[in-house]
């Protein structure tokens, strides 16, 4: 009866390790080591561009005509299954309201029309490459978009002297992990082309991390206590510009913008 | 005027040569073994791209440079007097803006140029006449620069600025650079407008014609201890001294003490000039960080230049109108 029992306890034990052991394995995926740098961290230098619809709307959204009647089937919006864990923004009713009018507006009130600086983490999916380039002491994150600059500082950190559109970044290696922390944002840049926004109070901690040669993991905890009742979380595969030749070009749009921003105030022939 | 005296007695910190200045200097090496030319520079100066007419020689005393650097930086802080029409704009010593409080890269040399050696450009052939004239026509048509955004310079309209070149020169304010060292890169971001620079180190080749930049494309190599950058595919839109889409840059830099990088370049440009032609200057080192020089986001001046223009315009017609019911 004893042996019975212990033999029935040591299988129950068994089957409990073998359990936790999966659990385990499973919770280490992906269980990816990034090749490193010669200083000995993962190495995330690259030309890296996210694949989806987020550009248009972070949050779950069918596919739509374009807000440009002209551009027909060609600017119209594709649909997306989101990039928001838990699906939908926890928006405080005011900050809803807001963001619901900067929707109906878009087209006269989304900074990217104006060529604006994107903020972050905006940056980090707009349809342009963006490249890393990493040293000890300095992560730079160069985006196609408008010439965007983001100086992650690895060592030399300090609080945000002023207030940005691209704010403050330090940055520090957990394990696989670069982790970027960032403050000191203006109220002034969007999430997505549906209006979701955000205030000064931004406050948005990355993690970046390899899950395979020419892919990484990105997610971003957002935290603004004016615009949201709690912090949330997006996650989104990043993809590594694989062509030989891949390089960031410029997309200086201010000159694009021009005519859009200052032509009601050209001189008119007549006068 | 105290503090534009202040730097000037520095007499030590001209250099006649600044290659002369530290033979034995070991640059440090990146962790992945490239020259180490990382940190924060400044290419701020008060020598001329071209040599003054009444100077004829290549190189200034200590004394004469002292003099001369303390006449560029009283009249640098004279043109924005409170009072004056360009301090509509602002006040470049009161916001620590003008080159007498920035880190100056001082030289002894009496003009940027050092080929020609009468420190001047070289003649500018035929083509590069007809350019210029049609450059000229141009900018008349497109009128007075309260008359739309584009009759602006580029640097009002927040396009570009002076500072990342190529070549890199002093920007008038905030002249600098920021250098990181990534494995096949070198990056050099330019505080004004936030112009990053990414060079590639790999040998591969330029892209088609049809990719023209601002900023033209680079393509860099290590020469020994010298950062070589080659750079074509200009749009010609951004003219340096009226170079044209047919610019080449060739850059170098060699960093030659701890806080010094010399930088020489040559330009090519057949379309404008008769001759290849080179300059040098430095690059100091600087204390960081950089800041974000969001420009077009705040640019308020060119709105309301024009907002003004048209509102006196409305005003005008309305006296006229009033005037002629009379």
């Amino acid at each position: 009866m004893r042996t019975r029992m212990f033999v029935r306890v040591a299988a129950a034990t068994i089957t409990a390790c073998v359990a936790v052991a999966v659990a385990l394995l499973h919770a280490q995926a992906p269980a990816y080591r990034a090749p490193r740098t010669p200083d000995g961290k993962p190495n995330l230098n690259g030309i890296w561009q996210a694949i989806n619809s987020a550009q248009w709307n972070i949050e779950a959204h069918s596919a739509a005509p374009s807000p440009v009647l002209e551009l027909g089937a060609a600017g119209a919006i594709p649909g997306g299954l989101g990039v928001v864990e838990g699906g939908v923004l926890p928006y405080r009713p005011e900050a809803l309201a807001k963001r619901n009018e900067n929707r109906a507006n878009r087209l006269k009130l989304d900074p990217e029309v104006k060529c604006y600086l994107p903020g972050v983490p905006r940056a980090l999916y707009m349809p342009f490459p963006f490249q890393i380039i990493q040293s000890p002491q300095h992560v730079m994150m160069i985006h196609e978009y408008a010439g965007a600059v983001r100086t992650i500082y690895m060592t030399d950190q300090t609080e945000a002297p002023a207030d940005s559109w691209m704010g403050w970044s330090n940055g520090k290696w957990d394990g696989e992990a670069l982790v970027v922390d960032t403050k000191g944002f203006n109220d002034l840049s969007w999430f997505d082309r549906s209006g979701n926004f955000h205030s000064d109070a931004l406050h948005v901690v990355e993690r970046f991390t390899a899950r395979s040669p020419d892919t990484l993991n990105y997610e971003a905890t957002i935290e603004d206590p004016k615009v949201f009742t709690k912090p949330w979380k997006m996650s989104m595969p990043l993809y590594r510009r694989v062509e030989p030749n891949a390089q960031i070009l410029e997309f200086r749009c201010v000159e694009f913008v021009e005519d859009l921003l200052y032509g009601s105030l050209k001189k008119q022939p007549s006068q | 005027m105290a503090r534009l005296l202040g730097p000037l007695v520095i007499v030590a910190s001209f250099s006649l040569s600044v290659a002369a200045q530290a033979p034995s200097y070991k640059v440090p090496r990146t962790p992945d073994g490239q020259p180490d030319l990382q940190g924060f520079w400044s290419n701020a100066t008060y020598t001329p791209l071209e040599r003054p007419d009444k100077v004829t020689k290549e190189f200034y005393t200590p004394e004469e440079a002292i003099a001369v650097e303390k006449a560029a930086a009283a009249r640098e802080g004279e043109q924005t007097e409170p009072g004056t029409v360009a301090d509509v704009h602002y006040d470049f010593t009161q916001f620590g803006l003008d080159r007498s409080q920035a880190t100056l890269a001082r030289s002894l040399r009496t003009s940027l140029i050092v080929d020609p050696k009468n420190g001047k450009l070289p003649p500018i052939t035929e083509e590069g006449k007809k350019i210029l004239a049609a450059r000229a026509e141009e900018t008349k048509r497109l009128g007075g620069r309260w008359d739309s955004a584009q009759a602006n310079q580029l640097d009002d309209r927040c396009i570009i600025m002076a500072g990342p070149g190529p070549p890199m020169m002093d920007a008038a304010y905030n002249s600098n650079y920021h250098i990181v060292q990534g494995t096949g890169y070198v990056m050099i971001l330019t505080e004004m407008i936030h112009d990053a620079r990414i060079i590639p180190l790999d040998g591969r080749p330029a892209p088609a014609q049809d990719v023209r930049q601002w900023m033209g494309v680079s393509r860099g190599r290590w020469d020994g201890e010298t950062l070589v950058i080659e750079t074509a595919n200009f749009n010609g839109k951004n003219p340096f001294r009226g170079s044209t889409e047919n610019l080449k840059v060739v850059e170098r830099l060699r960093r030659v003490s701890d806080d010094t990088i010399e930088y020489k370049f040559t330009i090519e440009d057949k379309s404008m000039w008769e001759r290849p032609w080179s300059a040098e200057s430095v690059m100091r080192k600087t204390s960081g960080p950089l800041f974000e020089h969001a420009c077009h986001e705040g640019n308020y001046g060119l709105y309301n230049t024009l907002l003004g223009a048209r509102l006196e315009e409305k005003k005008a017609a309305e006296a006229a109108a009033k005037k002629g019911s009379k």
